[in-house]
């Protein structure tokens, strides 16, 4: 008998071996997935928190009376004074070139910075005041060190000269990284230094509205019937099949249908929420219907039976009993159906919600972007500032699509309910 | 007496009105899905035919060159624009055959790794986190893949001798493939646990290890399961836009060459239809006729994944 067991180890040997490569392969596979997520997560976390800083500096400017009519403050030449502070702080600058580059230095938001101020204290005309402007991107870029000091001169965005400028400033503190607000609080520019991500955020904020209002009561009806109503025939079986190829459908062809019958039929504002809600309600449509049949299903014939046997009639037995039972899987599914459409991009690029809009829409109707596309938008752009403000609309969209998810779980959680 | 056989509760109730009415409602409602497909293939069609008025349907399917312009002069030359599919289509499935290359082993592999070897512990870590990679936007993906992996395989290929395009079909196709890990993975996990622990327990019973039960007894039980979330895997790559939008190019060769630029059906319809359109040109509609052959697309491939699910599934009772 020994020896029959010494004869077979070499082969059981082998057996086992390919057992322990079997099993390392499956955790390779799971390393490989995670890996990625992570190296791309952290990728693009580490290149967008340089967003959340800004770079300001502070120039002395005197508020020349002259140049400021006390009555049309609105409309005087603030550029001009910025100009002139900036000429007095640097006053070996000569040239015409040198000049137009140290221009360059502060944000063409700063003379509005500057407007404003003096509009609310019109006190001011006359003095000399300090202030912080934003500073342009291309200096922000290099305090935060994205412009490689060994690139050639011409080819930098910034020669010597401006740095040396700059470094005179930092010098003499004046200047300064500070929390980047306006990135939260404002809308779409083509200056990076002044983009930020409230309109896209606002559009995708209506969008969502519109597709929730759509999408889940509609859901959650077609899926009572469904579970509750429909007869077992080939029509029902037809809708159930509908149903699930709808679930795979390209998301790309639910825009295409958006724009040919939402707006090139029924005539809807172009760009506006209310098309991108219709269109995203659409494609979370078989999402909701399934998880709202899931959530039915799991509800135990009992308390059907219960309704139905102290009077209670069919619709009232399924609206005051079944479907209250299932809400919270119904919300779940909805959600999650949510947290995809606030993540999808390209049915919205059919419908023109591509466009660049710098205001905050106050409506459904007005023209939008949405989060995911204002990336896609900021991705294109050549500017090197636009980088790390993709990469920090990119984590405030997966902040959110996080969010969402786990109000999904917790929501399954609470009101898991085993009959 | 009389008056009380009169009362009939069973038969006022379902002729109730607002019974009738909310009944109604839920049928209407469930109609809407309907309605959307319906929908779909009409718009699509519509516009379709369209422009197979201006450009013949084989044109379209067998034409080997992409070059969509309208034209400024009537004279010019090609003023017409060319209009052959096929380019898209193979671009289309060069990528997606690079995702389903790299997302077919990742996922089984981590799905049977995760339904027969991993504890609870491991499963309750690891499943939220692939789902994780599912539910990260495709627009993410883009981002990633144009900035990092593009790149990335550019200076490996020059550093090796090879000529590589900067939006090379692999950098995109491996960013989907990333993509579609989770989808293989639930989908092959479920067939897999639909697999009855007996199967598994005669194979241990015979002496087989437990990867051989899993190569000879678990994955063929489970195989139709398999292969029609593969082929659903597939019809995602075919229609997933983002990623090709953001790494694939622009230029429509007929390539077999992972490292070169190809483009895809998707990438096509987003070109045509951002920026300025006009109705009724040819370019215009052009898209609608892709979109509709994308649809079609599919659709096959979904109708074929149920078909198998449905007609392979082996029953256990």
């Amino acid at each position: 008998m020994t020896d029959h067991f010494t004869k077979m180890t070499p082969e059981l040997k082998r057996r086992l071996r390919n057992e322990q490569w079997f099993q390392w392969m499956g955790r390779g596979a799971i390393f490989v997935a995670i890996a990625f997520l992570l190296v791309m997560v952290s990728t693009i976390a580490s290149m967008g928190v340089g967003a959340l800083r800004q770079t300001h500096i502070e120039l002395s400017v005197f508020l020349d009376p002259q140049k400021l009519d006390a009555t049309r403050l609105h409309d005087a030449d603030y550029g001009r004074l910025i100009k002139k502070a900036l000429r007095s702080r640097f006053a070996n600058v000569t040239k015409r070139r040198d000049k137009r580059k140290l221009y360059n230095l502060v944000s063409s938001q700063a003379e509005y910075t500057l407007r404003d101020l003096v509009v609310r204290s019109p006190s001011l005309r006359g003095q000399t005041i300090n202030i912080w402007f934003t500073a342009s991107d291309d200096v922000d870029m290099l305090i935060k060190g994205n412009i490689a000091s060994s690139t050639d001169e011409t080819q930098r965005r910034i020669d010597h000269r401006e740095a040396s400028w700059i470094n005179d400033l930092i010098s003499k503190g004046q200047l300064e990284s500070r929390f980047n607000s306006r990135f939260f609080w404002s809308g779409d520019s083509r200056e990076p230094e002044l983009a930020g991500i409230l309109s896209a955020f606002v559009g995708s904020l209506f969008s969502l509205l519109v597709c929730f209002g759509l999408s889940f009561p509609l859901g959650i009806f077609a899926a009572i019937y469904l579970e509750e109503f429909a007869p077992k025939n080939r029509w029902s079986a037809f809708i159930e099949v509908n149903i699930n190829n709808l679930a795979a459908v390209p998301s790309i062809v639910f825009g295409l249908l958006g724009l040919a019958v939402f707006l090139n039929a029924f005539g809807l504002p172009r760009s506006s929420p209310l098309v991108g809600g219709m269109v995203l309600a659409l494609m979370t449509l078989p999402t909701i219907i399934i998880a709202s049949r899931a959530a039915l299903r799991a509800v135990p014939p009992s308390i059907r039976e219960a309704a139905l046997g102290i009077g209670a009639s069919p619709i009232q037995t399924v609206f005051h009993h079944v479907a209250p039972l299932a809400l919270p899987g119904m919300l779940t599914g909805a959600i999650v159906g949510m947290a995809r459409a606030l993540g999808e991009t390209a049915p919205l690029l059919m419908i023109g919600m591509v466009a660049f809009v710098a205001d905050v829409p106050n409506s459904i109707f007005e023209p939008a972007t949405a989060l995911p596309v204002q990336i896609f938008l900021w991705a294109d752009s050549p500017e090197r500032a636009f980088l790390e403000k993709t990469s920090a609309a990119i984590i405030v969209l997966l902040c959110f699509l996080i969010v969402m998810n786990l109000a999904a779980i917790l929501l399954r959680r609470k009101f898991e309910q085993r009959y | 007496m009389s008056h009380v056989t009169k009362i009939n509760l069973t038969d006022t109730r379902p002729s109730h009105w607002p019974e009738r009415l909310i009944k109604a409602l839920l049928l209407a409602s469930s109609l809407v899905a309907v309605l959307v497909t319906v929908g779909i293939v009409f718009s699509l069609l519509f516009e379709a035919v369209r422009f197979f008025k201006i450009i013949p349907i084989q044109a379209f399917l067998f034409g080997l060159e992409w070059n969509p312009q309208t034209a400024i002069r009537a004279d010019q030359i090609g003023a017409k624009g060319e209009f052959g599919a096929v380019p898209l289509i193979t671009g289309t499935l060069l990528i997606s055959t690079i995702a389903m290359f790299v997302a077919t082993p990742l996922g089984l592999a981590s799905s049977i790794y995760l339904a027969e070897y991993a504890g609870p512990r491991t499963r309750a870590i690891v499943k939220p986190l692939l789902e994780l990679l599912a539910g990260i936007p495709t627009v993410v993906y883009g981002f990633f893949a144009a900035l990092m992996i593009a790149p990335l395989i550019r200076l490996t290929g020059t550093s090796l001798g090879l000529e590589v395009a900067s939006e090379s079909a692999l950098a995109a196709g491996l960013a989907m493939g990333v993509m579609i890990v989770p989808l293989i993975s639930s989908l092959s996990d479920d067939a897999i646990n639909a697999v009855p622990q007996s199967l598994r327990d005669a194979s241990y019973g015979l002496g087989a290890t437990q990867a051989e039960t899993i190569k000879k007894v678990v994955l063929p039980a489970a195989l139709p399961g398999i292969a029609g979330g593969l082929l659903l895997a597939t019809s995602t790559a075919i229609g997933e836009t983002m990623i090709v939008v953001m790494a694939a190019g622009l230029a429509a060769n007929i390539t077999a060459n992972p490292l070169e630029a190809v483009t895809t059906i998707t990438v096509q319809i987003v070109t045509l239809l951002t920026g300025d359109q006009e109705f009724d040109s040819a370019k215009t509609l052009s898209a609608f006729a892709l979109g509709l052959l994308l649809f079609t697309l599919t659709l096959l491939l979904n109708i074929a994944a149920q078909k198998i699910v449905n007609h392979y599934r082996e029953r256990y009772d």
